[in-house]
Order: structure tokens, then C-alpha cells, then sequence
């Protein structure tokens, strides 16, 4: 351990990089060279205890129920149409809102890319602040404004005369989609626009000036170059979809069910533990050819890059095209994304006969019934806080390591681990929660009733965004410029700090800002853990809907509306983050 | 500056890794023993539902007389955390698991997680709930599914809410109820129970006619009862639908926890002809349980006075033990319907599935 703290230089190892050092053979030395491998067992060993042993028992146990294989359960998975149609209806519609996303939000990461303008950084916050919000409240949100007695159809009966509602999306697949969009348009943005600003526009500027149109020119040179970028966020927006739960729960109504949901009726509703876990592994066979294929495109697409100081791309919009692009693509994301949020929070300050109060919030911090579930909200805010910013620190360390490491190891190892490190996120949470039960049970692995076990799942979900994150960044690096500075004299350490760092630092924040935001969510898994008394803001928000009463609706917008501002200042903080060059770049 | 800023970070990062290995370890160290006791308190561990609650004094009162400390493991909804508690049975997470209701009471049984016990609270708990007779579970509390109605939007209609089941069907209600879906909510298979119950599986209507009526009557289902109650309801919500599938126990809810004091509950049950499910809530003491004496304490103590008189103002369900005296709000605003429809627990567990297929068939497809 103390080595490793010492030798911190281990990220970039490189074997032909090194030669200009006298070979040594102390115990140091060697410490040196081998500290990389000893680093990239970390991830592995990670995912080995916190995914593979719980899933492989509860598998077992699934399957397997004492010592002897009982598959007769699952006649009724081949025998049905139903299951096959789940899955297909799971892949259209995740397939579906991916394209839908990703084409609603590439314009937005442009304008974030390659303009400057006023309230950015706020705008920018706004739209990741979906992510965490529990869907039951989303869901009245979307009633609020689109319901039968919402406020877009109150406004169009009274301006066009109508008796009926216009709009209908209740239970429909629209609304899936809808909400999908809703959740993930940041994804895209962020890591995409991310990306694109580092892009050098030279290249695109070399296109025009040799004739090219604006269509071109994006066709032929923005488009490939954003590629890494775009199919990442995109993977990340499939799978979420794929595995999509409350969405469909809640919003979709019980005629759809994606495999998901089916799973945690088979496990928890049925209890019928064999299908659940074929089920299960379905998603994970899925999950994992759909990121091999992507592994092997990717692995062919890389291209060093010339990345840029955003500084040195980004202006103010200057003409009135400019403007129009700008100003479009902030009003359809204020729009689609901050007016849900912003009629939870006037809910949560609305009496409901009409004017504003304080109540709600005054009355989150009285216990009135001397309940021991009342949670005190500034002891839900540091329990938040302090869950979020262990699984930042955690889901940053272990996904910078796994991102070099598929960088450095290319060839098998890489082709078989970059589909293994996104399997967290296609696995059901139910199915992986009840592994924990069951596998994490004995000393030192005693985990389960633990409080520490909520960052360590957090961090499971959390750290495919770091590696997503930071993965098209990484391959971007020019080597040529870390064979330079290994020339001019610098050692590992020193070329890593100067030149990988600044570059994938951007990178790392945008992962950051995902992996706070997995957790303040309380993302999957957790909310099905046993877990012992440290409630968080999300725990707090669903004890208060679980009982009837205006003023336990109105303290779960309350509280709602504390969880958005929390996260929003945790954005600000986040991308406020300067030290040596991460960022500024 | 740089370098050891980012030091400090890998640190910190290494040293959290740390400590979520060594939290466990060192939990029982934690909490230290007051001086003036004698003995360091025992610990003792519930686990429940995410819905149980209870007053902080009156289980510092427990704690105090048995010298215990009680740590509390909420693990889900009522299903989530029995599965778990049916998963960890090698090596349970607790010592008493509380929260396992009557529609889930064969899964327990059968997955055979509890010792018997007898407390002496339970002289006074009526026999009929008291459904096994060995003890292994025992009754705390319970609860009735019943349809709720807004009474504001029955009276700016000039429509008299339904007196039953049957009036559900009638053309004056149409597209007017919520109900939930019984594979994914414990008030909707409650509430399909209590359609089993009262029409039957037999003879000219039976259940599933009734439901293909109510489907042609426009029923709304959605999943969960916080998506009916928050979403659907137009006592609750932004939503359309007057009557809701909730509990006979949610008026006086709403009169507590009402913006301002009111006299009247702004929401009525439908009580009439077997329109409710009773749901009873069970505790027992788990199997493997490391302190089963201090376990038989905590259930003598559910059971007593003190904490039944807690229940419903904590839970909104009533108690089993009927020394206890009901509060103010509930005695005034709370209705306990007097015939509930009557459903085994050995004919729930034997049919579930096929009666929540064939019910999905009927009302889904």
C-alpha cells in the first residue's frame, strides 16, 4: 500500500518510454514496475468480490438448490411466448430511446462544445439534476404538467375550447420514451460535449476552406471524430434504458414490463428464484455481446486526436444563426428537462388552497409523531453527501485504473475485460442485491448489514461512467506527445501529470459528476438492501409517500427539492474543481 | 502543491477501501456501554419491512427494561424483505423478523425460518388471528383493503359514492376507480382477494366476470399503490379518479397529516358487502437467532400495551391486542369494516399465481 501511495506514477507505464533510465534491480525498481499490474488487479479484484461471487451464488442457489440441478422450473420460459416478447419489447424501446436521445442531445453538447454564453455552467447542472430524482416523483411531475387536469392541457382546453384533454400520454409507450429522454439527455451532453470540446475545429475549418459544406463537414469530419465519444454515451444510454425499472413501472402502467421488472416480479412477487436468475443472465448475456461488438468497432475506430484547450474552441455566439442555435437548444432543454422540476418545486412551496408557504419545509424538521423513522433532513443530506462523495473518490480511482488498463493491455485482455467492466450496469439490481444476502454473510467479507456496503454498490454502478468517461479521451492522446516529453527528460510520473492528466481531466470530472449523481440517486441496487439506520434524502422522500396526507406529499416535494439543489450545488463544486490543469484544459 | 493534493486523494481513496473492510469488524465496538450500566446492553436486531415505524420512547423503554440495544434492518417492501429473510435463513441477518402479512404467510411457513413461541400478550388477541396454531408467527397488527372515495368530488358531482363491489360495475362510475396490479402491489392482490372472496371461483359470476366488467367500466390499474394514491387520486393528485383501492385506515392518515386541522376526513370507505381484505401482520422469531431470549422480549413487547397503542399513529393499522386503546383520531375518523372477505392463507398460497394469471389475462391483455 505505501509503495503505491509513494509511486503514484503507475497509471503510465510504458515500457519503451523508460529505457533512458539506468536499469536497477532494487526492491524499489521492481516495486516500480510491478506496481501497474498490482494496480490493475484492483478493478478486477473489485468486481470479482462485489459482482461475480454474489451473482455466481445466488446462481448457484437459483439453479442448483441442494447440490442437484433443477431446471424443471423454467419449461415455462420456453413454453410461453411472453418472455420472448419482454425481451423483445426491452430492446426496441431502449433501442428506440437511445436514437431519441441521442439526436435530441447532440446538438445541445455542440452548443456546450463550442460556445460560451451566459448561465452555462447552471444550465449544464439543470440538466443532469433528472438523474436523481425517484421516478414516483417524477411521475407526478409529468402529471402535473401533462396529466389529464395538468397544466399544458388546463391551458389548451381554455384556448381552444375543448371538453376533453388533448394530450393523453398516460400509460403509454410516448411517455416511456419521454421520461427515458428525460433521465439521459445529460449523459450525452455531457460526455459527448465533453469530448467535442477538446476537438480542435482545425481540422473542420481545413474542410470548409477546401469547399465543403456545413452538412459536409460534419458528415465527413465532425462525425468521425466525435465517434469514441458518441457511441459511448450511447452505450450508456442504451443499457440504462435496457434495464429501465421505475420508468416502466411507474410511468409505462403494468401493460409493459421490460426484463427488469420482470425479474423482481419473479424474485420478490412469485418467488420464483430460477426464472428470476435466468431471466437475469439473459440481460447479462445481452449486455455484454452488445458491448463485445462495440469493443471490437472501437478498438478499429481509435484515432490519436488533436485535442484542444476548450479555451481555445469555445466563443461567445456571434451571428444570429449563432444565436438561433444557441438559444434553441437552451430553450428545448429548459424546457423539456427544467420545467419538471421546476413544478415540483413550486409544489412544494404551494398550499393547496392557492398562495406559497414554508410549511412543508418547516415541518421536515419537526419529528411530530417522535417517530424513530423521522429523519432529521441535515442528517439525510450529510448521510447523502457522504455516500456520494465516497463513490465519486472510489469510482474514480478504480475507473481511471480499468481505463488504462484497457488502454495499455489491448488484445484479449482489454477485448474481454471492456465488456466485463460495463456488466454492473446490465445486471438486475434485485438479482444482485439478493447475491449480497446470501454471499457477502461470513467475516471478512461480513458486508451485508454494513453501512459501507451502500458506497461499494454505488460504486459498481458509478464506475462504468468513469470508464466510459474517460476511455475516448485516453485514446485520443497523441503518443507522439508523451514520447516528446519522455525525450525533453521527464520521467512516468512527470509525463503522466503534464500531459495525460490535463487531457483526460475534463474527462474525469464529467465521470465525477456521473458517479455523485449514481449515488445521491441511490441507484438500483441499494434500495433493496437490507440496509441498516443511515437513511438518506431519496430513503427519507419514500417514507414520506408511503403514508397518506397532504403534508407527507408536500414534505416529499420538500425534500425533493432539497435532493435537486444539493446535487446542483454538487455539480457546481464539481466542475469548479481546478487542480493542476484537471479541467482547465 | 499538485502532486500532493492528488497524493492525498489516492489516500483518501485507499483508505475508504479500508474502511469499508473494516467498518463491520469494528461495528459491535461502536457503541459504548453507558458507564452506569452494569453490563454492556445486548444487541438485538429487527427486521421488517420499509414501513414499520414506532415511537422513539417507547422503544427506549424497551431498551431500557432489558437492557438491549435494538438496531432496526428495513429491507424492502413486505416481499423484498421476506425473500431475504427466506435467502439468509443458513445465517440470518436478525433475531425476530417483523412484517410478514397474511398473503405471504404460507411462503414463511413453508420456508420453515421460524421458532414457535408463546407470548403471554397473546391471551389478548382474539383467535382469529391467530392463524398458526404452533406460534411460529403471531399477530401484531392489522389492516383492512378497502376502495377509498374523495368525498369533495362526489359532492361537486351530486353523485352518491358506491355502497359496494356491485356498484363499481354501473354505468355512473365508469372510468372512475384505481386499483393496482395484484403481481406487483400487496393492496392490489389484496384487494383481487377480496373480488375472490366475495363473488367466488364458481357459479354464474364469478370473479373474473366481475373484473371483465369493471375492465369494461373502465378501470384504471397501475402498479403500486403510491402511483394510485399520489397519481391517480383525485383527493391526492393532479389525477381523475375519485375512488381509490387504498386502506380503511387512510382517512384518519389524512385528518393527521392534514395541511391544516380538519373536522371531517376529506376521503370515505366503502365498507359494504365483503368490499375490504383484512391483511394481518405477523412477527416471529427467526431461526439461528443469537439471542432468542432477549427476542422473546421484543415480541412480549410488541404485543404489549405500550408499543400496540403505538401502532396507529406510527403504522395506521390497528392492533391485534384489543386492551389497547385506540387514539383520538382514529376512534373518530377510522372505519373497521365489519364483514372483510375471507380468504386462507393455505387457499391464497395455493392459488396466487394462477388466480394473479388468470386475473392478468382477464384485466391486461
Amino acid at each position: 500500500m505505501r509503495e503505491q501511495e509513494q509511486n503514484p506514477q503507475i497509471p503510465s507505464t510504458g515500457s519503451g518510454r523508460r529505457t533512458h533510465h539506468a536499469p536497477r534491480t532494487t526492491l524499489l525498481t521492481w516495486l516500480i514496475r510491478s506496481a501497474p499490474v498490482i494496480l490493475y488487479i484492483l478493478p478486477v479484484a473489485f468486481l470479482t468480490v462485489l459482482f461475480f461471487y454474489p451473482l455466481f451464488e445466488i446462481f448457484k442457489l437459483s439453479f442448483v438448490p441442494e447440490g442437484r440441478l433443477s431446471l424443471g422450473s423454467l419449461e415455462k420460459l420456453v413454453s410461453s411466448s411472453y418472455y420472448l416478447k419482454t425481451l423483445w419489447f426491452t430492446i426496441w424501446q431502449a433501442t428506440v430511446s437511445m436514437l431519441l436521445t441521442v439526436l435530441l442531445a447532440l446538438p445541445g453538447a455542440y452548443i456546450i462544445a463550442r460556445y460560451d454564453f451566459l448561465g452555462k455552467s447552471v444550465i449544464q447542472a439543470l440538466t443532469t439534476i433528472p438523474f436523481v430524482l425517484p421516478t414516483v416523483v417524477v411521475a407526478t411531475a409529468f402529471t402535473a404538467l401533462l396529466g389529464p387536469r395538468g397544466w399544458v392541457n388546463t391551458a389548451l382546453m381554455g384556448t381552444l375550447g375543448l371538453e376533453e384533454p388533448l394530450i393523453n400520454l398516460q400509460f403509454t409507450i410516448w411517455i416511456i420514451l419521454l421520461a427515458h429522454v428525460f433521465y439521459n439527455y445529460t449523459v450525452v451532453l455531457r460526455i459527448v460535449g465533453g469530448f467535442w470540446a477538446n476537438l480542435s475545429p482545425r481540422v473542420e475549418e481545413a474542410a470548409a476552406v477546401l469547399g465543403a459544406g456545413r452538412w459536409q463537414v460534419f458528415r465527413e469530419v465532425t462525425l468521425p471524430l466525435l465517434s469514441p465519444a458518441i457511441t459511448a454515451a450511447s452505450l450508456l444510454v442504451f443499457i440504462f434504458d435496457f434495464t429501465s425499472f421505475g420508468v416502466i413501472l411507474i410511468l409505462g402502467g403494468p401493460r409493459y414490463a421490460t426484463l427488469e421488472v420482470e425479474i423482481y416480479r419473479q424474485a420478490v412477487n412469485l418467488f420464483n428464484l430460477p426464472v428470476a436468475a435466468a431471466l437475469s443472465l439473459a440481460q447479462i448475456v445481452f449486455t455484454f455481446s452488445l458491448m463485445w461488438v462495440y469493443t471490437r468497432l472501437q478498438a478499429r475506430t481509435s484515432v490519436p486526436l488533436d485535442l484542444r484547450a476548450r479555451r481555445q474552441v469555445q466563443r461567445a455566439p456571434a451571428t444570429r444563426r449563432e444565436k438561433w442555435i444557441v438559444g434553441g437548444n437552451v430553450a428545448l432543454m429548459l424546457g423539456l428537462l427544467t420545467t419538471p422540476l421546476l413544478a415540483l418545486a413550486a409544489r412544494s412551496f404551494s398550499e393547496s388552497g392557492g398562495g406559497w408557504t414554508l410549511n412543508f419545509y418547516r415541518e421536515l424538521f419537526i419529528n411530530r409523531r417522535g417517530s424513530i423513522m423521522f429523519v432529521p433532513p441535515i442528517e439525510a443530506v450529510r448521510n447523502s453527501v457522504g455516500f456520494a462523495g465516497a463513490t465519486t473518490l472510489l469510482a474514480l480511482l478504480l475507473g481511471l485504473i480499468a481505463a488504462y488498463l484497457l488502454v495499455r493491455r489491448r488484445g484479449w485482455i482489454s477485448s474481454v475485460l471492456d465488456p466485463v467492466f460495463m456488466l454492473p450496469l446490465g445486471t438486475s439490481a434485485v438479482t444482485l442485491g439478493f447475491g449480497y444476502i446470501i454471499a457477502l454473510d461470513q467475516p471478512p467479507l461480513n458486508l451485508r448489514a454494513s453501512p459501507a456496503l451502500i458506497p461499494l454498490a454505488h460504486t459498481l454502478v458509478a464506475f462504468p461512467f468513469v470508464v466510459r468517461s474517460v476511455l475516448p479521451a485516453l485514446r485520443g492522446i497523441d503518443p507522439r506527445l508523451r514520447e516528446a516529453a519522455a525525450v525533453l527528460g521527464a520521467g512516468p510520473w512527470r509525463v503522466w501529470r503534464e500531459i495525460d492528466l490535463p487531457i483526460v481531466g475534463r474527462a474525469l470530472l464529467v465521470g465525477a459528476v456521473f458517479a455523485f449523481t449514481v449515488s445521491m440517486g441511490e441507484f438500483g441496487a441499494t434500495i433493496f438492501i437490507a440496509r441498516p439506520q443511515v437513511p438518506t434524502m431519496p430513503v427519507a422522500i419514500f417514507r414520506f409517500l408511503g403514508q397518506p396526507g397532504a403534508l407527507n406529499y408536500g414534505q416529499a416535494l420538500a425534500m425533493s427539492t432539497l435532493l435537486m439543489l444539493v446535487v446542483g450545488v454538487g455539480f457546481l463544486a464539481i466542475e469548479r474543481f481546478r487542480v493542476g490543469g484537471v479541467g482547465e484544459f | 502543491m499538485f502532486e500532493a493534493r492528488f497524493r492525498a486523494i489516492v489516500v483518501g481513496a485507499m483508505l475508504i477501501v479500508l474502511a469499508g473492510c473494516a467498518v463491520p469488524m469494528q461495528a459491535p465496538a461502536t457503541q459504548p456501554a453507558e458507564p452506569a450500566a452494569t453490563e454492556a446492553p445486548q444487541t438485538i436486531t429487527l427486521m421488517s419491512h420499509d414501513s414499520f415505524a414506532a415511537s422513539e420512547d417507547v422503544l427506549a423503554q424497551f431498551e431500557e427494561e432489558n437492557n438491549a440495544k435494538l438496531e432496526l434492518l428495513p429491507s424492502g417492501d413486505a416481499g423484498a424483505a421476506l425473500t431475504q429473510a427466506i435467502l439468509s435463513k443458513e445465517n440470518p441477518l436478525a433475531d425476530v423478523f417483523f412484517g410478514v402479512d397474511n398473503t405471504f404467510f404460507s411462503r414463511a411457513m413453508e420456508a420453515g425460518i421460524f421458532e414457535p413461541y408463546t407470548p403471554e400478550g397473546l391471551q389478548n388477541v382474539p383467535d382469529r388471528f391467530i392463524l398458526d396454531p404452533e406460534h411460529r408467527l403471531l399477530p401484531v397488527d392489522y389492516g383492512d383493503v378497502c376502495l377509498n372515495y374523495d368525498k369533495a368530488w362526489f359532492d361537486e358531482e351530486g353523485l352518491e359514492p358506491p355502497q359496494n363491489l356491485e356498484d363499481l360495475t354501473q354505468l355512473e362510475y365508469e372510468g372512475l376507480l384505481v386499483a393496482e396490479n395484484p403481481a406487483t402491489s400487496s393492496p392490489g392482490l389484496a384487494f383481487m382477494l377480496a373480488t375472490v372472496g366475495h363473488f367466488g371461483e364458481l357459479g354464474d359470476y364469478t370473479w373474473l366476470d366481475y373484473w371483465l366488467d369493471l375492465r369494461d367500466n373502465d378501470v384504471t390499474i397501475v402498479n403500486g399503490w403510491e402511483e394510485a394514491y399520489w397519481g391517480q387520486f383525485t383527493a391526492a393528485s393532479d389525477g381523475d379518479k375519485p375512488l381509490v383501492v387504498s386502506y380503511a385506515s387512510s382517512p384518519p392518515a389524512e385528518v393527521y397529516f392534514a395541511e391544516e386541522p380538519l373536522d371531517e376526513a376529506p376521503t370515505g370507505v366503502v365498507t359494504g358487502g365483503g368490499a375490504c381484505f383484512r391483511q394481518i401482520e405477523f412477527i416471529g422469531i427467526l431461526k439461528g437467532a443469537k439471542n432468542r431470549a432477549l427476542a422473546e422480549k421484543l415480541i412480549d413487547f410488541m404485543l404489549g400495551k405500550t408499543f400496540q397503542e403505538d401502532i396507529p399513529l406510527q403504522m395506521f393499522v390497528f392492533p391485534v391486542n384489543q386492551a389497547a386503546e385506540l387514539p383520538k383520531v382514529f376512534a373518530q375518523h377510522a372505519v373497521i369494516p365489519e364483514n372483510p372477505a375471507d380468504v386462507s392463507p393455505g387457499a391464497i398460497d395455493q392459488n396466487r399465481d394462477r388466480w394473479i394469471e388468470a386475473w392478468t389475462q382477464t384485466v391486461l391483455r
